[in-house]
């Protein structure tokens, strides 16, 4: 099992045709533990999935570097399995192929790749529909599919973005059960970017909670609670809180950009009272 | 009926020709950007020439004999199928090539296991619309060149045996329905299906 460092690194985009750069985040850096559960917490648009495009390989970094054990990341490999937040599946395939499909660089042997994608796709407890197209299965399946065919290649690290964004909360919470049994099966490291609160309390191990302009790591919140964690116990509030608190004033920052003097301070305080469910939909 | 045979037989082979040419240029197209900035534009621009404005051309070229007729019915069928082709190709869901990248999949890779497969529903729109454009092409050149239908369709009206001349419509429009229903119709239901585009 390999750490992965995550040294000084920034991402700036450039537009060519107005001469302007926007510079997402700079200056990051992160150690992740051998089979730990990170969560990159924070509002849309504080690069948090483009932080992790980047240990994926698909995003360069502008500057710095990210580190899987003392292997610089320069390209995508199967050493990084990677959840996108769309099931992403090739709609020709069926599960099983779909499953295979992520195998074929691996394992040439054919009968041991159907093998280990059978394997895969039992773990998450979808043996049924193995010869199903994407389009027969919903969207919990799918992602699910999705999660076996990242598994399969047996990656060190498995890289979630936003899994569970677009499905709905019975699904969601299904899959929370299913990726904690998943992850104390197999160990892995699991680098997950949301930003839903108590997803990521419910989950991790460790929270770092990110904040935008400046983009940045705004504080790593540790997460000592015993699992399966329940999300009424008092500490498990209290930290949702905590955060809340600061994500909140980071959700404000975003708002008042987005929407410039339309925005209403009242409206927002929406955010800091009471009613806890609306944070979880940010 | 040698008549019948012999257009028949012309356009399967300039259709399977179009098929393959445009499928070729289509993927190549898709692929590469400055193939589509050069050869892209070409075929826009040559798409809009009706094919049988190259007749005379082809006449002088290749003779007045099968190959300038073949020659027009595979210019007919080509850029549709290229132009479908290349849409197919263009408008690949760019999540299922970041995925393809996370497994270890190369650039070549990436053509021949994801964007080709993902395009085949265009592709059969574009087979479809070549069909339908080798077809006419055909006929226009059979009416001016030799053999064929589309000359025996002339000589009817030379002789004005205009019972004739319907019978030969009736039939070029019946080898339309059959192409359509049993050999389109049927692909492609089977293709959506399985590429999850079918509504029923």
């Amino acid at each position: 099992m390999e750490k992965v460092h995550i040294q000084k690194v920034e991402k700036t985009f450039n537009n060519k045709d107005r001469q302007e750069s926007f510079t997402v985040f700079n200056d990051i850096s992160l150690t992740i533990e051998p089979g730990e559960f990170v969560s990159l917490l924070g509002p849309s648009g504080c690069g948090k999935s483009t932080l992790l495009n980047i240990i994926a390989g698909l995003d360069e970094a502008t500057a710095g570097e990210v580190l899987v054990g003392d292997k610089k990341v320069t390209k995508p490999g199967s050493d990084r399995g990677v959840v996108f937040q769309e099931a992403a599946l090739m709609p020709w395939l069926t599960a099983l192929e779909n499953v295979i499909f992520a195998l074929k660089k691996k394992c040439k042997n054919k009968n041991k790749a159907k093998e280990q994608a059978i394997k895969y796709l039992k773990l998450v407890h979808l043996s049924k529909f193995i010869n199903s197209y994407p389009h027969e299965l919903s969207g919990g399946m799918k992602q699910r599919v999705a999660i076996a065919r990242a598994l399969a290649m047996d990656p060190k690290i498995l890289l979630m973005d936003e899994p569970f964004g677009a499905l709905d909360e019975q699904t969601r919470t299904m899959l929370h059960r299913e990726v904690q049994y998943i992850w104390e099966e197999t160990k892995k490291t699991i680098i997950f970017v949301t930003h839903n609160i108590r997803e990521a309390i419910l989950l991790s191990d460790r929270i770092v909670l990110m904040g935008t302009r400046p983009g940045g790591i705004r504080k790593i919140y540790p997460v000592d609670l015993p699992r399966p964690r329940v999300p009424t116990s008092p500490e498990f509030l209290q930290l949702e809180e905590d955060i809340m608190s600061i994500l909140g004033g980071e959700i404000e920052k975003v708002m008042r950009e987005e929407m410039g003097d339309d925005f209403n301070s009242k409206k927002a305080s929406l955010l800091y009272g009471t009613n806890r469910d609306l944070g979880d939909n940010i | 009926m040698v008549a019948l045979t012999e257009s028949i037989q012309r356009i399967f082979i300039g259709f399977a020709l179009a098929i393959i040419i445009g499928s070729i240029l289509g993927i190549l197209i898709g692929v590469s950007k400055i193939a589509d900035e050069t050869l892209g534009t070409l075929v826009i621009a040559l798409q809009s020439v009706p094919s049988i404005v190259w007749l005379p051309l082809a006449m002088v070229m290749l003779g007045g004999g099968a190959a300038s007729i073949l020659f027009v019915v595979v210019l007919g069928g080509t850029w549709p199928m290229t132009m479908n082709m290349r849409m197919g190709m263009k408008n690949v869901q760019p999540i299922l090539l970041r995925a393809a990248r996370t497994m270890g999949y190369n650039r070549s890779e990436l053509v021949w296991k994801v964007m080709i497969p993902a395009s085949i529903p265009s592709a059969i729109t574009g087979a479809r619309l070549a069909w339908a454009f080798a077809w006419r092409a055909l006929m226009a050149a059979e009416l001016i060149g030799r053999g064929g239908l589309g000359r025996t369709l002339m000589d009817a009206r030379d002789f004005f045996n205009m019972e004739l001349v319907i019978a030969i419509m009736i039939i070029i429009s019946v080898i339309g329905l059959i192409m359509e229903y049993l050999v389109f119709r049927k692909i492609e239901k089977r293709v959506l299906a399985k590429w999850g585009l079918s509504k029923a």
